[in-house]
C-alpha cells in the first residue's frame, strides 16, 4: 500500500477525515513556499499537495491563478519543485504533486516520474489528464511505484466514475463542485452524492475538494469523505497578508482550524 | 451548401476519440467530458440528418451569403505572376467565413435545448459573429476578451453590445486571447448544463476540430466546384493563413484527396520566427498540450505557455488546430511564417491592385502567395493557378493599417 494509503488508514482508525493542504510551488518564493508548507504540516495539516504552477490552469479560480502567476513571474522551474517536494517530504508527511499536464509532457513523463519518486512524492493528482489520456502517465506511475489520482466530477457517467477509479491508486479526487477552485460560502449539495456513487465501485479513499475554506466545512465534509481537500483559503493567508511572517500566522491558525475540524466530523 | 456536400472526405476523419495522428485528444477536466460527449452525439446525429443539413444550408445562403465568389483577380495577378482566384469569406455577413462556424454551433446548441453560448475572442470577430448568431437564435451571449483586447478593439466591444452580448474583460494572465479561452473553459466548467462553448477555431479538444471544420468545409467544396467551372481544371496550389486555422482547413479539406494541389498554411510570423517575436506554433513551435488538445505550442523549456506576437490580432495565439499539427507531421501540406512587414506589403498590394481591404489575417496568405508563385511557376514550367482563401474583410483593421502605414491624420 502507498504511503498515503497507510495514513488515510490511519485517519480512518482514529474516526476522523485526512486534511490535504494545497500550495503553489515557487509562491511566495522557492523558500517561502518550503516554509509555508512546513508550517501547514506543524499546525496539522496531514497531507501536502504541491501545485507545480502552469500558465494557463483553466480547473484553478482566482486565488491560486494569482499565487501561480505570482510563482511563474519569480522564475520557479519544474525542478525547483521536485526541490520543494524533498524538502516538505523530510517533515515525514506524505507530499502529493498535482499539475497540468503540458509541464509533465515537457518534463518528459517517465522522467518526471523518476525524479518525483526519487524526490520522496506519493503520487500525482492531474486535473486535466483524463485516463483516456493517460497510457504513457500509466505506464510511468507503474514503473516507478507513484499514486495516480484522477478527478470524478458531478456530471460523470457511472461508467466513467468505474473506469476512472479503476485506474486510481492512492486516492480518489471527488470535485465537490460543477466549477474550479476556490472557497465558497457553502459546500456542495453534490459532494455527499458523488462519494456516495464512488463507494460502490472502489476501496479507495475518497477526498473532497473545492470549496472548502472554514474548520466547519471541513467538519461536515469529513461526515461523508476519507479525505479534505484545501486549496485556495489557504492560499489567501499568505496572498492576503501584509507580510510573510503575517501570512505564515495566519496560514498556521488556518491550518490548525481545518485540522480540528477534519476531527470533528458532522454526520 | 448542398446536404451531400457534406460527405467525408476520405483519409481525414480522426479516430473515434478525436486523434489526428499523435495529434488532437481531450485534455480537459473530467467535469467537461459529459459535455464533450454530448456535442460530439448531437453532431453526429446532426450531420446524418437531412432537417439538419437543410436548415443548415438555407442559413449560409439565405443569412449568411455564401456561395461566397471566387473572383479572378487580374491585376493582382499580374503583378504577382500566377492565375489567382480570390475565396471571398470577405463577402460573407459579419465579414469573415467565421459565420459559417457560428451558424453550425448555434444551430446545435438549440438542439440541445442549451439556453447560453459563452465564447472567446482575440480581436473580436468570431465575438461579434457569435453575439450575431446570438442574436439570430435568441440565445443569451457572454463574450470573454483579455483586457488588452477590449481596449486595443473598442469597437468590436460596442458591436457586440449592441448586439446583446455581455462582454467581460479578462484581466489575469497576459490578459490576451488565450487568458480568454481560459476564462471561458471555467464558465463552462461551471455552467455546463444549460451553456454551449461556442469555440471559434478548428483547435480545443475533441469534437471542436472535426466539427468546426465540417461546418466551415463549404469553403473549399465551393472553391473546388467554383475553380473547375471557371478554369476547367484543379488549381496547382491553395492558399490560407493559419492561426488557430479554421478558414484553413474550411479551403483544405476539399482538396486534401486532390494530390496534385498542394496545400500551404501562412502562419503569423511577426517580427520573424528568428526573433522570438511571432505567432507561428508550427515552424516555431513543439509538440504540447494547450487548451483541450495535443498540437504545437509556443512554449518554454517547462512547458509554460509564451505569448505570441503579430500584427495580426486574429492570429495572435500559441497554438494551432490539431488537424493542421497532422497535416504538417504527414507533408499533405506546407507550413510557412510570413512576417508583419510581408504581410502588410501584400495588403497594401491588393488594396491598390483589386479595390478590396483585405483583413490583415488574410494579408498573411496574400503575400504567402506572392513568395510562392515564382517558385511554383519555375517548378511547373508555366503560370500557376493558385486559389487563395480571402478569409475577411479588413474595415476592422483600417485602425491598424493606417497606423503602420502612417496615413492617419494625428489628432487635432
Amino acid at each position: 500500500m502507498s504511503r498515503i494509503g497507510v495514513a488515510f488508514d490511519k485517519a480512518r482508525a482514529d474516526g476522523r477525515a485526512l486534511l490535504v493542504g494545497c500550495m503553489p510551488a515557487g509562491f511566495p518564493s522557492v523558500e517561502g513556499s518550503i516554509a509555508a508548507m512546513t508550517a501547514m504540516v506543524e499546525a496539522g495539516v496531514d497531507v501536502i499537495e504541491v501545485e507545480i504552477p502552469y500558465s494557463d490552469p483553466v480547473m484553478d479560480g482566482p486565488v491560486i491563478q494569482k499565487a501561480s502567476d505570482i510563482a511563474l513571474a519569480g522564475g520557479v522551474r519544474t525542478a525547483d519543485t521536485l526541490r520543494i517536494v524533498e524538502a516538505v517530504a523530510a517533515t515525514g508527511a506524505p507530499v502529493v504533486t498535482m499539475t497540468y499536464w503540458n509541464p509533465i509532457e515537457r518534463y518528459g513523463v517517465d522522467a518526471f516520474a523518476r525524479d518525483l519518486a526519487a524526490a520522496g512524492g506519493t503520487g500525482l493528482i492531474t486535473p486535466d489528464l483524463i485516463p483516456d489520456e493517460a497510457g504513457e502517465w500509466l505506464a510511468a506511475s507503474d514503473a516507478h511505484g507513484l499514486d495516480r489520482t484522477f478527478l470524478v466530477s458531478p456530471s460523470s457517467t457511472d461508467a466513467r466514475l468505474a473506469m476512472t477509479v479503476g485506474h486510481c491508486r492512492g486516492f480518489v479526487y471527488a470535485t465537490a463542485v460543477m466549477g474550479v477552485t476556490g472557497a465558497r460560502a457553502r459546500t456542495s449539495d453534490a459532494a455527499p452524492t458523488l462519494v456516495s456513487r464512488v463507494r460502490p465501485v472502489t476501496d479507495l479513499p475518497v477526498g473532497v475538494g473545492l470549496g472548502v475554506g472554514t474548520g466547519a466545512q471541513a467538519g461536515t465534509v469529513a461526515g461523508y469523505a476519507d479525505g479534505v481537500i484545501v486549496g485556495s483559503a489557504l492560499v489567501r493567508c499568505l496572498l492576503d497578508a501584509p507580510s510573510e511572517a503575517d501570512g505564515l500566522t495566519a496560514l498556521r491558525t488556518l491550518s490548525a482550524e481545518l485540522a480540528e475540524g477534519v476531527r470533528t466530523p458532522t454526520r | 451548401m448542398s446536404a451531400d456536400a457534406l460527405a467525408p472526405v476520405a483519409g481525414t476523419q480522426p479516430d473515434s476519440a478525436g486523434h489526428f495522428g499523435r495529434f488532437g485528444g481531450r485534455f480537459v477536466p473530467e467535469a467537461l467530458v459529459a459535455a464533450l460527449d454530448e456535442l460530439d452525439g448531437a453532431w453526429r446525429t446532426a450531420m446524418a440528418d437531412e432537417s439538419f443539413r437543410a436548415e443548415f444550408g438555407a442559413l449560409l445562403r439565405d443569412y449568411a451569403g455564401t456561395p461566397s465568389l471566387l473572383y479572378e483577380a487580374r491585376r493582382f495577378s499580374a503583378k504577382v505572376g500566377a492565375r489567382v482566384l480570390l475565396k471571398r469569406e470577405d463577402l460573407n455577413h459579419t465579414g469573415a467565413h467565421k459565420v459559417r462556424n457560428v451558424l453550425g454551433q448555434a444551430l446545435l446548441t438549440k438542439r440541445m435545448g442549451k439556453t447560453r453560448v459563452i465564447a472567446e475572442t482575440g480581436a473580436g470577430q468570431h465575438g461579434v459573429a457569435t453575439a450575431t448568431a446570438a442574436a439570430l437564435f435568441d440565445l443569451e451571449c457572454v463574450v470573454y476578451m483579455g483586457q488588452v483586447d477590449t481596449e486595443r478593439q473598442a469597437l468590436n466591444v460596442a458591436r457586440m453590445r449592441m448586439l446583446g452580448a455581455t462582454v467581460v474583460p479578462v484581466t489575469t494572465g497576459s490578459r490576451t486571447l488565450k487568458d480568454a479561452m481560459n476564462e471561458a473553459m471555467r464558465d463552462w466548467v461551471a455552467n455546463v448544463d444549460e451553456t454551449h462553448y461556442l469555440i471559434g477555431t478548428a483547435a480545443g479538444p475533441h469534437p471542436f476540430p472535426a466539427m468546426v471544420r465540417d461546418f466551415v468545409r463549404g469553403i473549399g467544396d465551393e472553391a473546388r466546384q467554383q475553380c473547375l467551372d471557371l478554369t476547367g481544371a484543379l488549381p496547382d496550389a491553395v492558399t490560407a493563413c493559419v492561426g488557430g486555422g479554421s478558414n484553413a482547413l474550411g479551403i483544405f479539406h476539399a482538396f486534401v484527396g486532390d494530390p496534385d494541389v498542394r496545400l500551404y498554411g501562412f502562419e503569423a510570423g511577426g517580427d520573424g520566427v528568428a526573433t522570438g517575436r511571432h505567432a507561428a506554433s508550427i515552424t516555431g513551435g513543439s509538440a504540447g498540450v494547450l487548451h483541450g488538445t495535443r498540437t504545437y505550442v509556443l512554449q518554454d523549456a517547462d512547458g509554460q505557455t509564451l505569448e505570441s506576437h503579430s500584427i495580426s490580432a486574429g492570429l495572435d495565439y500559441p497554438g494551432v488546430g490539431p488537424e493542421h499539427a497532422w497535416l504538417h507531421d504527414t507533408g499533405r501540406a506546407s507550413y510557412q511564417p510570413v512576417t508583419d512587414d510581408e504581410a502588410m506589403a501584400a495588403f497594401e498590394l491588393l488594396c491598390r491592385t483589386e479595390g478590396i481591404i483585405p483583413a490583415i489575417e488574410s494579408a498573411h496568405a496574400l503575400a504567402g502567395t506572392v513568395a510562392l508563385a515564382p517558385k511554383l511557376a519555375a517548378e511547373l514550367g508555366r503560370e500557376p493557378t493558385i486559389v487563395v482563401n480571402l478569409s475577411g474583410r479588413g474595415d476592422k483593421d483600417v485602425h491598424t493599417a493606417g497606423d503602420y502605414f502612417g496615413i492617419l491624420d494625428k489628432e487635432r
